[in-house]
C-alpha cells in the first residue's frame, strides 16, 4: 500500500534515464498541457474536496494560479493527494511537478532532498490541541502525556525537541493516515494531538464531531513556513512558481482583486501596469504570456482573497490573518517587486 | 571456440571443447547469464547513483550515525530522540521480531486447536470452528486490525477511569498495565533459568526416548517439562534472594507510571495477526490430519489407544510432514503482514524506516533496509522450518 507507492516512486529513480537539462520540467509541463500537483487530500482549508468533489484550499489555489500563469486556464491542474510520507518521493521521482501541501521549508528539505522551496504561502507554527475536559491550560503541563502525531513531518521532530528542551517526557502514538491519527485522538487514545496550528484548526473545524470540546494551547513551539516546493534542476519552472506566488501577494498590496482586475487594466499606476502586463516585459522574461498575472488574479484571485475564502473568515477554519497579513499591515507577507 | 592447446594434452583422454558438448554449453550459458545479471545490476546501481547525484539527492548510509530526533512509542531497548537512526532501526527490527515470534507461537497453538476442532465428532464444535475459519479468512486483515484497534481504544475508558481488573492490573485505552518485577539480579537469574529449562527439556526428551527404546518404559515428559519450566526460573529467583518488591503501576498525571504495558497498538496487531493466521493454520492442520490414512486410526484403536492418544501419538506426528511446508508459508505471511502495523501506529520496522527515509529523504536506502530485514527474517524462518522438516522426515517410517 503506502510502502508500495514509495517503493514505486523510488524505483522510478532507479530506472529513469540519465540526465536532466535546464527547462526540461517547464517544457514537459507546457507540452502535456497541465500541471500535476501534489497536495493534501483531506485537510480542509489547504487541500480537500468540497461538497461537489472539487478540490479547494489555499494550496489548491496556488496550483491553480500556476496553471493560470502557464496556460491562461486555472483548471489545467491534476491533483495527486499525498500523505506526509509520500510527498517528497513523489516530487523527486517526477510523479508530480509541484508540491503544494502545507510543507515546511527546512534546511534538510532544501539541501539534501534535491528539492527547492519556491516561497511561503502560509507562515505557521506548531501547536497542541487537547480536550477541554483534560483541564490543561499550557503545554508546560503536558509532562507524561500521550501525543498523537503523523510520521514524516517536522511535527514529529519539533515534538521531541520541545519535550526534551523542557525536561518532560511523552509517549508518541505515530499513525500515518490523518483520519486514523485524528480518530485515535478523538477516542482518547492520546491526550494531545499536535501539528501545525492551521492543521489543528482545520481538524477541529472539519474532522472532530464537537469543535467546542477542544482547545488549542497557547504555546507555539516552532516556526513552520509552509510553501510550495519543486525539484532542483529547472530554474525556469522554479521561477514561474515563485513569481506566481509573488504576483498574488503583489496584487493584494496594489488592491487588484478578481472583481476589479478588468478596471485595473486602465490604471495608470506603473506598478499595476507592469503586474497586469499592460506594460509588457515580465511575461516574456518568464517564458509566459504577458497576461500571466492578469489570468492568475482574474481566475484565482489575490493572496488575501484566497486566504479569506479558504482559511480565513469566509471559511470553517476562521483563522486570523495574523503574521500572514501584508507587511504594510504589520505581517510577513512581503512580495518581491514585479519589475 | 576450440582451444588447440587442449587437443595437445598428453595423457588426458582427448576431449574437445565443442559446442556439441552439453557440459561446455551449459557452462557458457551460465557464464553469459551471470554476466548479463551483473551488467544489468551494475547499470541499475550506477544509473541510480548518477540520477540521485544529478538531482542533488543525498546518497549512502551516513545518515545512520546521525541523531534521529524523533521518539518511538514502545521499544524493547532504551531509545530517545538523542539516539541515532541506526538505533531507531534496530528498535524497529526488534519490534517486528517481537510481534512475529509471539504471533507465530500463539497462531500455531490457536490454529492447531481450531484445525482439530473442525474434525471434531461434536457437531456444534465442528460448525463453530468452520464458521470461524470462513469468516476470518474472508475479511481483509487490514480491516480486522482497524476493528481491534477501534475496539480497544473506543470501548475502554480513559486512564483516570481505568478498570481495575485485579490488584495492580489496570485496563484503559492506554493499554493493559500490569505490575512488573523491579530491576533485580534475581530476575535476571530467573530469566536464565527459564532458558536453561529449554535445554534441559531437550536433553530430557532425548534421554526419555532412549530409555523407552531400551526398556519400553515411558517417561512422563510432559509433566517433567512443565516442572522444569516452572522450577528452573523459580530456582534462579530463590538463589537471587527471592525479592518480593514489584513495580506496581499507579496513576500519576495523565497516565499510569511504572509496571509493564501491553499497548493498544501491540495488542490490536497481535490479536489481528494471530486470529487471522490461525484461520489459515487451522486449514493446514485439518488437511494434514486428513491426509493420514484412516487405517492408522483403526489400527490404533485396535491396539486400545483412545481417540486423543491416537491423535497425539499416531496421527499428528505423521501429519507433520504434510503440515510443515504450508505452515512455513503461514509463518512467513504472518511476519510480512506485520508490516500493516503502520496503519495502527505500532512502531515496527516499516513504520520506523518510513519515518527515517522521510526525515532524511533517503528513500532508496530506507527501502533497501526494509527489504533486507524482511528477507533476513523470512530466510531464517525458512531455513529453520526446512531443517525441522528434514528432522521430521527422518523419523517417518
Ligand atoms: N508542516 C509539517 C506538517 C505537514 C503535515 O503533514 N500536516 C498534516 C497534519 S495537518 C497533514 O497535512 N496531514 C494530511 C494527510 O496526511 O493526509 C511538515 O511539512 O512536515
Amino acid at each position: 500500500m503506502k510502502l508500495l507507492a514509495t517503493a514505486a516512486a523510488a524505483a522510478a529513480l532507479v530506472f529513469v534515464a540519465q540526465g536532466a537539462q535546464a527547462g526540461a520540467t517547464f517544457d514537459a509541463i507546457k507540452a502535456k498541457g497541465f500541471v500535476q500537483c501534489g497536495m493534501n487530500g483531506g485537510v480542509g482549508g489547504f487541500g480537500a474536496p468540497d461538497a461537489k468533489g472539487e478540490m479547494k484550499g489555499i494550496d489548491v489555489d496556488l496550483c491553480r494560479a500556476v496553471a493560470a500563469a502557464m496556460f491562461g486556464d486555472a483548471n489545467k491542474v491534476k491533483h495527486t493527494p499525498l500523505t506526509a510520507q509520500q510527498r517528497f518521493t513523489a516530487l523527486q521521482s517526477g510523479e508530480v511537478d509541484l508540491l503544494a501541501r502545507n510543507t515546511t521549508q527546512t534546511l534538510t528539505r532544501d539541501a539534501s532532498l534535491g528539492l527547492i522551496g519556491a516561497g511561503v504561502n502560509y507562515y505557521d507554527g506548531q501547536g497542541f490541541m487537547v480536550t477541554k475536559k483534560l483541564g490543561v491550560k499550557s503545554a508546560k503541563e503536558l509532562n507524561g502525556a500521550t501525543v498523537c502525531v503523523q510520521p514524516g513531518t517536522t511535527t514529529e521532530l519539533n515534538l521531541a525537541d520541545y519535550f526534551r528542551a523542557n525536561k518532560m517526557t511523552f509517549k508518541p502514538v505515530v499513525i500515518e493516515k490523518l483520519d486514523e491519527v485524528v480518530g485515535a485522538y478523538a477516542s482518547g487514545r492520546c491526550d494531545v494531538y499536535t501539528t501545525d496550528i492551521s492543521g489543528l484548526a482545520s481538524t477541529r473545524a472539519t474532522q472532530l464531531p464537537n469543535a467546542d470540546d477542544h482547545i488549542i494551547l497557547p504555546e507555539v513551539i516552532s516556526k513552520e513556513p509552509l510553501g510550495p516546493l519543486v525539484r532542483q534542476g529547472d530554474d525556469t519552472w522554479l521561477v514561474v512558481v515563485r513569481w506566481t506566488l509573488n504576483a498574488m501577494i503583489e496584487a493584494e498590496e496594489y488592491g487588484i482583486t478578481s472583481a476589479n482586475v478588468d478596471e485595473m487594466l486602465k490604471s495608470d499606476n506603473p506598478n499595476i501596469k507592469r503586474i497586469l502586463g499592460v506594460t509588457p516585459g515580465g511575461g516574456k522574461a518568464l517564458g509566459l504570456d504577458e497576461k500571466w498575472a492578469y489570468n492568475i488574479i482574474k481566475q484565482v484571485g489575490n493572496y488575501g482573497e484566497s486566504f479569506e475564502r479558504n482559511v480565513g473568515k469566509g471559511s470553517a477554519l476562521k483563522l486570523d490573518r495574523g503574521v500572514n497579513a501584508l507587511w504594510t499591515n504589520g505581517g510577513l507577507m512581503y512580495a518581491w517587486p514585479i519589475r | 571456440m576450440a582451444d588447440p592447446r587442449v587437443n595437445g594434452g598428453q595423457s588426458a583422454p582427448p576431449r574437445r571443447l565443442s559446442w556439441n558438448d552439453p557440459d561446455v554449453r551449459s557452462v557458457v550459458y551460465q557464464v553469459v547469464a551471470v554476466a548479463l545479471v551483473g551488467i544489468v545490476g551494475w547499470f541499475l546501481v550506477s544509473n541510480t547513483l548518477h540520477n540521485l547525484s544529478t538531482r542533488n539527492i543525498s546518497t549512502g548510509f551516513d545518515f545512520l550515525s546521525r541523531e534521529s530526533g524523533f521518539a518511538i512509542g514502545e521499544s524493547p531497548i532504551a531509545f530517545g530522540p538523542e539516539n541515532t537512526y541506526a538505533r531507531a532501526i534496530l528498535v524497529g527490527i526488534l519490534n517486528t521480531i517481537r510481534i512475529a515470534v509471539i504471533g507465530v507461537i500463539l497462531a500455531t497453538i490457536l490454529g492447531t486447536i481450531i484445525g482439530i476442532a473442525r474434525l471434531s465428532k461434536n457437531w456444534l464444535v465442528a460448525k463453530i470452528a468452520m464458521i470461524y475459519v470462513e469468516v476470518i479468512r474472508n475479511v481483509p486483515l487490514l480491516l480486522q486490525l482497524f476493528f481491534w484497534y477501534a475496539l480497544i481504544t473506543e470501548t475502554l475508558p480513559g486512564p483516570r477511569q481505568a478498570i481495575n481488573v485485579m490488584p495492580g492490573v489496570f485496563m484503559s485505552n492506554r493499554g493493559i498495565k500490569v505490575p512488573a518485577p523491579t530491576e533485580h539480579f534475581a530476575f535476571d537469574l530467573a530469566a536464565i533459568g527459564f532458558m536453561l529449562a529449554f535445554v534441559l527439556i531437550f536433553i530430557m526428551v532425548n534421554l526419555a526416548k532412549k530409555r523407552q527404546d531400551a526398556t519400553g518404559k515411558a517417561f512422563p515428559v510432559y509433566r517433567g517439562g512443565l516442572a522444569l519450566l516452572i522450577g528452573m526460573p523459580l530456582l534462579g529467583w530463590l538463589i537471587g534472594g527471592a525479592p518480593w518488591e514489584l513495580d506496581v503501576p499507579k496513576l500519576q498525571g495523565f497516565n499510569f507510571v511504572g509496571g509493564a504495558t501491553l499497548t493498544p497498538e501491540f495488542a490490536a496487531l497481535l490479536f489481528g495477526l494471530v486470529l487471522y493466521t490461525a484461520g489459515f493454520i487451522a486449514e493446514v492442520v485439518r488437511s494434514g490430519i486428513q491426509a493420514v490414512n484412516y487405517g492408522q486410526w483403526e489400527a490404533a484403536s485396535a491396539l486400545g489407544l483412545s481417540r486423543s492418544q491416537t491423535l497425539r501419538l499416531i496421527v499428528l506426528p505423521q501429519s507433520l510432514r504434510v503440515i510443515i511446508p504450508p505452515m512455513t508459508s503461514q509463518y512467513l505471511n504472518l511476519t510480512k503482514n506485520s508490516s500493516l502495523a503502520v496503519a495502527i501506529g505500532y512502531p515496527d520496522i516499516v513504520s520506523i524506516a518510513n519515518t527515517t527515509l522521510n526525515q532524511t529523504g533517503q528513500a532508496i536506502e530506507g527501502i533497501m533496509i526494509i527489504m533486507a530485514v524482511y528477507l533476513s527474517i523470512s530466510l531464517s524462518i525458512s531455513l529453520f522450518m526446512n531443517w525441522y522438516n528434514k528432522h521430521i522426515a527422518l523419523v517417518e517410517r
